[in-house]
């Protein structure tokens, strides 16, 4: 007996079935990468632990004030947004060593070794600014201003760590990848370099009785 | 001689398409594989303010997510229209500080993380951009007695127009 063709299965409706499913994962599917700006809150004082005032120098603060209709005062003088940014980046360079921005003092900073023509050995010797950022904000200030001002002090002290990153080893500091251990010692060193130093105090309302 | 003539050829041959499947399919995997299923449903209304100097958010699994904004229209005759503050899917509706609730929720977000990653954990705070920072430092100060001080500031960047 001769041997029976084993009819073909029909797969016309298998491009149905897939792409039916195909579009139950595309709609299912959130492609939103999550952005956003990254801080560390300062820890609560301990119980015990006295209150201290810490005394800082006039000269070593910026300080920075939103009151409750969003409107932006740096050192006693109302500032318009777009201005905050090289504000903050003067204040934090101190270029001219200007008796009224802030201090700065030497310190020993470490690099990996062979990474810069300046310092070989990769112990740079930097002055660091002391200055810090006082940010204070009313309770009726939306968030979306206070998120913008963060946004420029934070913009600022990118651009001096890109500047001193692309000066001392000739790649951007955004483009360093702190998975590699050689890039992670640099970004380390410059973030000592140029700190992150944004104080916020508790909330007062400034600006008026509500 | 009509043996000869060839027959004209009637219409357009079907396209094959036996390989579609295998298209579709290809697809299909693609987005399988990509595919993070929303977990949690957002209940209150975020419209996130845009700023340049976001960076990615790593590590989903060491994120949670606190939402503050209004609630959504269909909640709205049961919470009212005034901000309320959502912890991944649970909406607080108490009035006044919810320290207690937030710290509650780190309490229990951290103890789901391994040993190892306990200490990072990071909150990521998705605020409307209209809300007073009252609420916001509230939950801020919530969150530093809770001792969780890794926070990331949602935003956009500013290109991104929805």
């Amino acid at each position: 007996m001769a041997k029976r063709d084993i009819p073909e299965i029909n797969a016309g409706s298998m491009a149905d079935i897939a792409f039916l499913l195909l579009i139950f994962f595309l709609v299912a599917t959130t492609m939103d990468i999550d952005t956003g700006i990254t801080r560390l809150l300062p820890p609560m004082p301990e119980k015990d632990q006295k209150e201290e005032e810490v005394k800082v120098k006039e000269r070593n603060v910026l300080v920075v004030l939103i009151n409750k209709d969003d409107q932006l005062m740096v050192e006693g003088q109302i500032m318009d947004l777009g201005r905050l940014k090289e504000t903050t980046l003067e204040f934090f360079s101190n270029p001219n060593d200007d008796e009224h921005l802030p201090e700065k003092e030497p310190e020993i900073i470490e690099f990996p070794p062979g990474q810069s023509a300046r310092w070989p050995d990769g112990l740079a010797q930097i002055r660091v600014s002391k200055g810090v950022v006082s940010l204070q904000n009313d309770r009726s200030t939306t968030y979306g201003k206070y998120l913008q001002v963060q946004n420029e002090l934070v913009a600022a002290v990118n651009e001096l760590r890109n500047q001193f990153a692309i000066q001392n080893f000739g790649r951007r500091y955004d483009d360093l990848n702190p998975l590699n251990s050689i890039d992670e010692g640099i970004i380390s060193g410059i973030n000592k370099v140029y700190k992150m130093n944004i104080s916020e105090a508790e909330p007062k309302n400034i600006g008026g009785v509500r | 001689m009509a043996k000869f003539i060839k027959k004209k050829p009637t219409g357009v041959k079907a396209i094959n398409t036996a390989s579609l499947p295998d298209i579709v399919f290809m697809l299909l995997f693609f987005f399988m594989v990509t595919t993070v299923m929303r977990e949690t449903e957002v209940q209150v209304s975020v419209t996130l303010p845009a700023a340049s100097q976001v960076k990615k958010l790593e590590k989903k699994s060491l994120v949670s997510f606190i939402y503050i904004g209004r609630p959504v229209r269909h909640l709205q005759t049961l919470y009212g229209i005034e901000p309320i503050i959502q912890l991944n899917d649970k909406l607080i509706s108490e009035e006044g500080i919810p320290s207690e609730s937030i710290k509650d929720f780190i309490l229990f977000e951290r103890e789901k993380l391994d040993e190892a990653d306990k200490n990072k954990m990071t909150v990521s705070l998705r605020i409307d951009q209209n809300i007073p920072m009252g609420k916001v430092t509230d939950v801020k100060q919530a969150l530093r007695m809770a001792n969780a001080l890794k926070i990331n500031y949602s935003a956009k960047r500013p290109y991104d127009t929805f």
